[in-house]
């Protein structure tokens, strides 16, 4: 673990990969150091923002350097069920890049368990892991301009569902019906980090 | 003076305005939003701060006229904004220094200006710095988006930005009265503007001459500048690492080497991740002196 300095806006810490990462996530929720008003997990770290001038990043380090994550631990933000219509304009190409047929496709994405592991591109965009390795794709060779809320998208270990209208470049596999993020809901992302999903295919 | 009738109750100051009191935008300059002190507590769903860029010109605004922290006010780029009070109401422009008048006829910044109803409050081009900012006694009471109002330009959130037309209210006066009725400041904006650095997260990722060129050079800014960040030019910064960074948590202040291309200050709507390296982060309270940097100012970061 290393912990990276970033003024007096805070610590950014540094684990060896997402596994670490996601460790690192609970155990920070475990025991959230003083002083901490933000905390923004990625892929191979966790930023901690405190209100500058009034706690000391040293502080907040320090505290860091005292965790024990336990491998193996993830935060648990509860369960959440995303019924989706695998019908995607990529579901061809994703089967034949995984060396599935389609239904096979289906099969092992609702079979997995996925979790949110991090936030980012977009408001409420959670980026999804599983505990299927198979999963893993690489991003379309161009992105499409205009990709639609609600899609459900694949793009390295990663499944996502666009919250709202956007350009993006992952490979798209279906669509929910399911708003994952509302400005007036609170809170407005239903794919929060440590949420477990389970996709279900759609009537 | 009221110039409505209060509810239940009798009104016990003159000071307490009409519950319905606003301001209407006649105009809106280059770029006008409704800020406030930000948007807290929700950057793991991948949503900033936002918020007043000048944080500072901005608190200053809302202690003239005793608004609570944390009221809105208006984000005024380089003047341009025109005003109309609907009930009487009290403000203060503070930040860029712009030439104000009230009705055509001249008025200070920083200061506490009444405006009656009717009466038209006018901004114009500051000559130094970038934004000003408006506070109105009571704040900018347009509807919070989670928990601010505060217009986040990169993440399309918040209220919308106010165009001519648009009826802004204003909420109902606080209890403090304005306590000074002028307030000293150091300037606001500087042809040259030196910036205190701490290196890191991602110094490591440059070459010792990068830091020695980052920290002994002019760096300029840009007309594509914004509320996302001030993009420089300058002398470029040869990295050591040329593997591709994982995106990662950025803070205000963050200065991101892009590979090729303008290095960005990342200011207040800043991307709450980014996949570039930071080289040396500008500490909070410089971070509001360069958000009035206007193009062609020339940054100089110190340790």
């Amino acid at each position: 673990m290393r912990v990276l300095n970033c003024a007096d806006w805070g610590v950014l810490v540094e684990v060896g990969g997402l596994d670490e990462a996601l460790a690192l996530q609970a155990a920070l929720e475990e025991r959230r150091p003083d002083g901490v008003t933000d905390i923004v997990p990625a892929a191979r770290t966790v930023l901690l923002r405190v209100e500058p001038g009034r706690t000391d990043p040293a502080a907040v380090a320090r505290a860091v350097r005292g965790l024990r994550p336990r491998p193996g631990r993830r935060a648990d933000a509860g369960e959440l069920e995303v019924p989706v219509h695998y019908d995607g304009a990529d579901l061809a190409d994703i089967a034949a890049h995984l060396g599935m047929s389609q239904r096979e496709v289906v099969a092992a994405h609702t079979a997995a368990t996925w979790t949110v592991a991090f936030c980012g591109f977009a408001p409420g965009f959670g980026y999804m892991v599983s505990d299927d390795p198979r999963f893993h794709l690489p991003r379309r060779s161009e992105a499409r301009t205009r990709v639609p809320t609600g899609a459900v998208a694949l793009a390295g270990e990663f499944t996502g569902v666009y919250p709202r209208s956007s350009p993006g470049g992952w490979q798209l596999l279906g669509r929910t019906d399911l708003v994952v993020w509302d400005t007036d809901r609170d809170p407005p992302a239903l794919l929060r980090p440590g949420v477990r999903v389970r996709f279900r295919e759609a009537p | 003076m009221s110039t409505l009738a209060a509810p239940a109750g009798p009104t016990t100051l003159q000071e307490e305005k009409a519950p319905m009191a606003a301001v209407e935008v006649l105009r809106t300059g280059m770029g006008t939003t409704v800020q406030d002190a930000g948007r807290y507590g929700h950057a793991h769903l991948g949503i900033g701060r936002s918020g007043a860029a000048d944080a500072a010109s901005y608190a200053l605004a809302n202690r003239l006229v005793a608004n609570p922290v944390g009221a809105a006010a208006l984000e005024v780029v380089l003047g341009g904004l025109r005003l109309r009070a609907r009930g009487a109401v009290t403000v203060a422009v503070t930040g860029a220094p712009c030439p104000v008048a009230i009705d055509g006829r001249g008025a200070a910044t920083d200061t506490v200006l009444h405006l009656p109803d009717g009466a038209e409050l006018d901004l114009g081009t500051p000559a130094t710095g970038l934004r000003s900012y408006v506070a109105v006694r009571g704040g900018i009471d347009v509807a919070p988006v989670l928990g601010s109002r505060s217009t986040d330009t990169l993440a399309g959130l918040g209220p919308p930005a106010p165009r001519p037309g648009t009826v802004l209210p204003v909420g109902p006066a606080p209890r403090a009265f304005p306590a000074a009725d002028w307030a000293a400041h150091p300037p606001v904006g500087a042809a040259e503007m030196d910036l205190r650095v701490v290196l890191g997260p991602r110094a490591d990722w440059f070459t010792d001459d990068a830091v020695a060129v980052l920290l002994g050079s002019a760096y300029e800014v840009t007309p594509r500048s914004d509320r996302v960040g001030a993009r420089l030019a300058g002398p470029a910064l040869a990295r050591r690492e040329h593997g591709e960074l994982p995106s990662e948590g950025m803070v205000p202040g963050s200065l991101q080497i892009p590979p090729e291309g303008e290095p960005v200050l990342f200011l207040t709507d800043h991307p709450v991740t980014g996949g570039y390296p930071v080289i040396a982060v500008v500490v909070a309270a410089d971070v509001a002196r360069a958000a009035q940097a206007r193009p062609g100012t020339r940054l100089r970061f110190h340790l």
